[in-house]
């Protein structure tokens, strides 16, 4: 079974092929394409006009690298959400005109299932399995109990885990993107030198929280005033530590939850663009260890934004017998859990 | 122009500014939330779009987003996030347009926003205070806020 999927959502235009064996035959990306770096100052997700510019050729190329033809696909998928509409609407418009022309079932994607669902593509990840999804837009746990069956256990209730490593790198003045930048720095840090909260550590519950974390650490470089690169190194060292405590806290509590819901092997999964910091992955390793887990961290390529994931999405829902007609409207808002309890007294980013 | 300048000595302070902005609120209406990283800009939003929809509405940051939209009694709320915006002209792909002839709209850094951003807006500037949770803020607004300012805060 062959699948073709589109990723508009984000600040990425990628297409990709994958098989039902479980390989990539190809995973084109914009931004990795040598005479789009950088790409022209224009966030493609803001500019709807970026992706459609450019959705054509990479579909095109996808399928050269496969060497498949429209004839031989199974199933077009596209992601239809969550995000912003006019960049979904491109992905998904492109996806609906090539299944009418091939006479191919549509799949509509969500972009949070194709991260939940990628660690079974990399490593054929048996259900049920928790997962933590950390990236610049969402920061939440959930429990994957089947294709389209998600449960979430916690979540931010104000700023993403992403969204924090790009706020403290522009009071730091480390350049954008954050993450990247902050664990570069952090290497010639002390983590012993400040001493920062640990946001909800201890707190019943599984839900996060960085907007505490980013007000202790913009005070923190207001009153060392002029910052010199060794300040810079050990504010940003004691922000990650901070951000990996408090993420292996509340995903320990998850590990709980999941271990008293489900007997036989225990898998935590870590997703996301987050999921790249190397503090991140070794806390979270040391505390799945603890609580009888196996930590599963799907490679980089596939946790950034990227298509292959939403066309492993697409075919997981297809070989169930799950497609949609074309006229599948984008979602803006798609939680991956609808049913999720409201958290009181804060934001969420489901 | 009319200016007001307070002082709020704690979260609870401005979220009572923002909930006293929500019910002066009216259709067509700019609120331009300026003010440094950490500010309350975020905090200040969120309570001014549970005054006007649920108090358990989940209202995430924008940052990533760009744009998040909620459905009120006096039309659509539209929160924006332009931090990531290069160009003032990319704002036009989130249908400001839109947004300020009919809707209400909160906009955090909204100097990305250059010109496109209109005269008659409120700007609420945030600022830290003296201790950790103080902050200051400055209400700014020409003819179509200056006599809702008054009644609000007197002067």
């Amino acid at each position: 079974m062959l699948v073709l999927g589109i990723e508009t959502s984000c600040d990425e235009t990628a297409a990709a092929v994958v098989r039902d064996d479980r390989t990539i035959l190809a995973d084109v990306v914009l931004s990795q394409l040598d005479e789009h770096r950088p790409f022209g100052g224009v966030v493609p997700e803001i500019a709807a006009r970026a992706h459609l510019d450019h959705l054509d050729r990479l579909v095109a190329e996808a399928l050269r690298r496969s060497a498949v033809d429209l004839a031989a696909l199974d199933a077009v998928a596209a992601t239809a959400g969550p995000g912003l509409i006019g960049g979904i609407m491109v992905g998904v418009t492109t996806a609906k005109a090539i299944a009418a022309v091939a006479g191919k079932p549509f799949v509509a994607v969500n972009h949070l299932e194709g991260h939940a669902l990628s660690a079974r593509l990399s490593h054929g990840l048996e259900f049920p399995y928790l997962l933590l999804l950390v990236s610049g837009g969402h920061c939440q746990l959930l429990t994957v109990e089947g294709v389209g069956r998600y449960r979430r256990l916690g979540a931010t209730i104000d700023d993403a885990a992403g969204e924090a490593f790009d706020k403290v790198a522009k009071m730091l003045d480390l350049g954008y993107p954050g993450g990247p930048a902050v664990q570069r720095a952090a290497a010639a840090g002390d983590t012993g030198r400040f001493a920062l909260p640990r946001p909800m550590k201890g707190r019943p519950g599984c839900d996060f929280s960085f907007s505490g974390l980013k007000n202790a650490v913009r005070l923190l470089v207001a009153e060392l005033g002029t910052l010199s690169d060794q300040d810079k190194a050990d504010v940003a060292a004691a922000f990650q530590l901070a951000v990996a405590e408090s993420v292996a806290d509340r995903s320990g509590r998850a590990m709980g939850e999941f271990a008293r819901d489900y007997a036989g092997p225990a898998h935590l999964v870590v997703a996301g663009g987050v999921a790249a910091n190397t503090l991140l992955r070794q806390t979270l390793a040391a505390k799945a260890a603890d609580c009888g887990f196996t930590l599963v961290a799907p490679p980089l390529a596939l946790c950034t934004d990227n298509a292959a994931m939403i066309a492993w999405a697409g075919l997981e829902r297809f070989r169930l017998g799950q497609s949609d007609g074309l006229d599948f409207a984008a979602r803006p808002r798609w939680p991956l859990d609808p049913g999720a309890k409201r958290l009181r007294g804060a934001g969420v980013k489901a | 122009m009319k200016i007001v300048e307070l002082s709020l000595a704690d979260e609870a302070a401005t979220l009572r500014l923002a909930r006293q902005l929500a019910e002066a609120a009216r259709p067509g209406d700019v609120l331009a939330l300026e003010g440094d990283l950490g500010s309350g800009k975020t905090t200040l939003a969120r309570a001014f779009i549970r005054a006007l929809t649920t108090p358990e509405e989940e209202v995430p940051s924008p940052t990533f987003t760009l744009v998040q939209t909620y459905d009120c009694d006096i039309g659509m709320i539209w929160h924006f996030d332009l931090y990531r915006l290069n160009r003032p002209d990319d704002a036009l792909e989130l249908d400001i347009e839109e947004a300020f002839a009919e809707g209400v709209s909160l906009i955090e850094w909204p100097e990305r926003l250059g010109a496109w951003l209109p005269a008659e807006a409120l700007r609420v500037s945030l600022a830290a205070g003296a201790g950790a949770m103080e902050r200051r803020a400055r209400l700014a607004g020409g003819e179509r806020w200056s006599k809702r300012l008054s009644e609000m805060f007197g002067g």
